[in-house]
């Protein structure tokens, strides 16, 4: 089998956050941490792009490099786990992510920071399958449910897509075939019309 | 039973209680380099599907990964709408 990946489509994602609401809804994941966010680039200005990131659940997780207590291990599915019984929230793991993932919910008084929190890939953790306790510390386990992460299959426009990087891919394959190649690969003919300058245009003058 | 016997026995049973204690767990953590430290975890494919009324639209047999992995493809490839459209 090959490993648990997301994909995200900058070409559908319409920014709408509903990946971000599904999985706060499903995993009740504490207040001030979003496991998953949507990214845009070039805010506002034609050919705005947005894509969602949360953690990539990386093939050589730099998070399980660098921790100190080795809280980290990785499923057989690919999917990057943590043991919040054994984090001692020392923040390396967010400084090492490039991906911004690990993120860590206020604890207490003076702003102290609790056990780091990120995306499960709706696969729980290291409790007992579905209990209230894996539930409390990790969130919904929808995998040991035969489901997906509820974003992906929240994810109105299927821009985010999750499941089996193999399956994934070839959904994505399927999409790339059938818009083309050039531009309208990246939605541009979509969202703006055909390429080039409008009719009757003067040609742009070099400045001096 | 003789008063003898019953003192003796409570205070067996006042040892054993004393003495449970004495079976506490160690709660400090040895690491080990490299190694993950934390409690191991449950393969998804070793849940019953109809395990706590789940509703799931995916069916695999209990510890059968192979069956797990085709049931998650399966719903996996409902994220592909061209297959529902055309």
């Amino acid at each position: 089998m090959a490993r648990m990946k997301f994909l995200c489509d900058a070409e559908r994602c319409i920014e709408c956050n509903g990946c971000v609401t599904a999985c706060k809804n499903e995993n009740e994941v504490p207040w001030g941490v979003n496991r998953r966010r949507v990214v845009t680039i070039n805010d506002g200005v034609p050919g705005e792009r947005s894509i969602s990131v949360a953690c990539m659940h990386c093939s050589d997780a730099p998070c399980m490099a660098v921790c100190p207590v080795d809280c980290f291990y990785k499923t057989e599915e690919g999917v990057v786990l943590h043991d919040k019984d054994l984090c001692i929230g020392c923040g390396y793991c967010f400084y090492a992510c490039p991906f911004g993932a690990p993120q860590y919910p206020q604890a207490g008084a003076f702003g102290m920071r609790g056990k780091m929190d990120k995306c499960t890939f709706c696969s729980g953790g290291p409790e007992k399958d579905n209990s209230a306790e894996e539930f409390k510390k990790y969130g919904s386990n929808r995998l040991a449910m035969g489901k997906l992460p509820a974003c992906a299959e929240m994810c109105s426009t299927k821009a985010l897509l999750g499941g089996d990087g193999d399956v994934v891919a070839d959904i994505y394959r399927q999409r790339v075939l059938k818009r083309g190649k050039g531009s309208e690969v990246w939605g541009w003919g979509t969202a703006y019309g055909p390429g080039g300058a409008p009719k009757g245009a003067p040609a742009p003058q070099p400045k001096s | 039973m003789a008063p003898r016997k019953l003192i003796a026995a409570a205070l067996a049973a006042a040892a054993a209680l004393g003495l449970a204690a004495c079976g506490e767990t160690p709660q400090v953590t040895v690491y080990k380099q490299g190694k993950y430290q934390g409690k191991p975890d449950t393969k998804p494919w070793d849940n019953d599907p109809k395990a706590n009324n789940v509703y799931t639209t995916s069916a695999w047999t209990k510890g059968d990964k192979t069956s797990w992995e085709r049931a998650v493809n399966t719903r996996a490839l409902a994220q592909n709408e061209y297959t529902r459209t055309e």
